[in-house]
């Protein structure tokens, strides 16, 4: 009993990990209707500036502040170079858009900052504590502490914030929100700059528990599923589908992966996602589409 | 999808019958120049580069006939490719009695079966949903082929190798020569069935699915059917791309040669070629095929190589990106429609000059 509460603990925490990813894509998916496959590039991109900035001695703070500027610019420059140009195109060419996107920021970051592997210290080690007798990651608890302020932190700025509120307006109806003089342009612009510092806290946990590297940005294909399971509108359903996926992940490998070969880590989540989509294809939390003629 | 939409299918029927003499012939040229290449290139230039052109450009219209033409985005055509070349390895070694040509039909229909079985989900959802159904089409299969050895035979190296040099069409694959004439038959066939579907009944169920599917459903469109024929057909096609690309191009495949970045690289030929054009695949395959070399190139003229190879390649996969978007941006349509343009300025130009 406790080896199964081991690891549906342990499949938890690391499915937090997951949301965290996730979140990044629903806030701008919300605000845009975008479907940003270039999060895990962005992400990258944050912990590679990050740790090239530790590198040559930057204290973490500037290296911190540096960074968050950075993602600044790079969300400015998106707005006005791609979301703008593209504006009221079809979802498809903008999820096109955004995989071209991931290619121009992957191939400049690391042609920037380099492509080896870089380790990244936060000052949070890896060790393992007993509770009872369940063995648990102090690093996955922090993660999913981290994941459960976060989402405190942008629901206050959803709904206390003035801009948190025109976000929600453009959301639910970016035509009405337009009339009544909220600025889509900039909107967008804080939304991605948004996502891209959630992007930068995933991107400093992941990245220092398996270096900064390239195969940082794939999490976004471990975001997807996530996204499926959750809706692509809710940031709850991102939480609550990347425990879901955490859990399911952990325990698949534990009992189903002895019977198949081992390592289905790798599509299991997708096989559950694909059995999500045709009982619920919104999601468990995402709104429902009408299409009229 | 609409925006790439409305101009491509119009302009097919409108076509100037009175141009057709010269396209004709344009064709028949064309056609005699590629018969006679070998003629003229060396073995490394058919085998190094022809050859994956033409495959590549074979994979973009698989692709192009499920995004382009029927909407339905895919990230996992490198997933069936894999699948028609593993299909036809297990054929040719488990089955040797099987003629080539028999065999590769086959492939091309497991895997048309898997698109189908993959596909499935399509009649319930759309738009990107699809990515996940089409990425999970990628994960299962790189794990499947790595993990029984029944599939790679139990090589060491997980990789795939046809036992003995093949023979198709009684043409030997040993030599660049034939391997570029199987390849181009089998490119050639295929695009001419491709041309058929596109412009019969098939193709316009497709695009009325692609421009608005529940209009399309209103009038009566039988859009499920539609969507699980465009991903078999497609699905069809890029595996027999796969065999090509695993036996006639590299000569051994593993996983790695289908990955990922193979399924970007062929949505990128479409999109950059021209997305829901037939000759869009060619341009793009052309483009994506050239483009490293010129880069190569360029950097061993002004650089005299210099330059760090992993920084090369960064720096390719910028230029793609931004291709990718500046493509989108400026035109849906492509290589295809700026090729097209242009000739259409030169025709104006040299045929009916202004007085």
């Amino acid at each position: 009993m406790s080896a199964f509460l081991e690891t549906l603990i342990g499949g938890l925490l690391a499915g937090t990990m997951y949301s965290l990813v996730a979140i990044g894509f629903v806030l701008i998916y919300k605000a845009s209707g975008v479907f940003n496959y270039a999060q895990g590039s962005l992400l990258l991109f944050a912990a590679l500036t990050f740790a090239t900035l530790t590198d040559q001695g930057a204290p973490f703070i500037v290296a911190l502040a540096v960074t968050i500027a950075a993602l600044v610019v790079v969300a400015v420059a998106i707005e006005r170079l791609l979301l703008r140009p593209l504006a009221n195109r079809s979802p498809m060419t903008l999820f096109m858009a955004t995989l071209g996107l991931s290619y121009i920021v992957e191939g400049t970051a690391q042609g920037v900052m380099g492509s080896q592997i870089r380790a990244l210290d936060i000052g949070l080690e890896d060790r393992p504590i007993f509770l009872g007798d369940i063995l648990i990651s102090q690093f996955d608890l922090v993660a999913a502490g981290v994941a459960v302020v976060l989402v405190g932190a942008l629901s206050l700025m959803f709904d206390r914030t003035r801009i948190g509120i025109s976000l929600r307006a453009v959301a639910d109806d970016t035509r009405a929100a337009l009339s009544i003089g909220v600025d889509i342009n900039h909107i967008w612009r804080i939304v991605w700059a948004v996502a891209g510092l959630v992007g930068l806290v995933a991107g400093l946990l992941w990245g220092s528990r398996q270096g900064v590297q390239f195969s940082l940005s794939l999490v976004v294909l471990k975001a997807l599923p996530v996204l499926i399971i959750g809706g692509f509108t809710s940031i709850i359903g991102s939480i609550v589908g990347g425990l879901i996926v955490g859990a399911a992940e952990a325990l698949a490998e534990t009992y189903l992966g002895p019977l198949l070969g081992g390592g289905i880590t790798p599509w299991f989540a997708y096989v559950l996602a694909l059995i999500f989509l045709f009982i619920r294809p919104a999601g468990l939390f995402g709104e429902r589409q009408i299409e009229r003629v | 999808m609409s925006d790439i939409a409305a101009r491509g299918a119009p302009r097919l029927l409108a076509r100037d019958p009175a141009r057709k003499p010269l396209w004709l012939a344009a064709a028949v040229i064309g056609a005699l120049l590629v018969a006679a290449l070998p003629l003229v290139a060396s073995e490394y230039w058919l085998d190094a580069i022809v050859a994956p052109f033409l495959i590549l450009s074979l994979a973009g219209l698989g692709l192009n006939l499920l995004t382009g033409y029927a909407g339905q985005l895919s990230l996992g055509s490198g997933a069936f490719m894999m699948v028609g070349a593993y299909a036809f390895f297990a054929f040719a070694l488990r089955a040797p009695e099987l003629p080539a040509p028999l065999a590769l039909i086959a492939a091309g229909l497991i895997s048309g079966a898997t698109g189908l079985l993959f596909g499935l989900p399509a009649s319930r959802i759309k738009g990107f949903y699809l990515i996940v159904s089409t990425l999970a089409t990628q994960f299962f299969f790189g794990w499947l082929f790595l993990k029984f050895p029944w599939f790679y035979d139990g090589a060491s190296s997980g990789t795939i190798a046809l036992p003995h040099a093949l023979s198709l069409f009684g043409v030997d694959l040993g030599g660049a020569r034939g391997r570029y004439y199987v390849v181009l038959v089998v490119v050639a066939a295929l695009t001419a069935l491709a041309v058929n579907l596109v412009r019969g009944q098939t193709g316009r169920n497709w695009m009325a699915v692609r421009d608005m599917d529940t209009a399309a459903a209103v009038v009566g469109v039988p859009t499920g059917k539609a969507r699980l024929q465009a991903f078999a057909v497609s699905s069809f096609i890029l595996g027999v791309a796969g065999v090509l690309w695993a036996f006639a191009y590299l000569g051994s495949a593993s996983v790695q040669s289908f990955d990922l970045t193979r399924s970007y690289q062929i949505l990128f030929i479409i999109i950059i070629g021209g997305l829901g054009t037939i000759r869009g695949a060619y341009f793009g395959a052309a483009f994506v095929s050239l483009l490293p070399l010129a880069l190569d190139w360029l950097s061993q003229r002004l650089f005299a190589g210099h330059v760090d190879a992993g920084l090369l390649q960064n720096f390719q996969k910028a230029i793609f990106g931004v291709l990718i978007v500046w493509f989108l941006i400026r035109e849906p349509e492509g290589l295809a429609r700026l090729l097209q343009r242009l000739v259409d300025a030169l025709g104006a130009r040299f045929f009916h000059p202004r007085s």
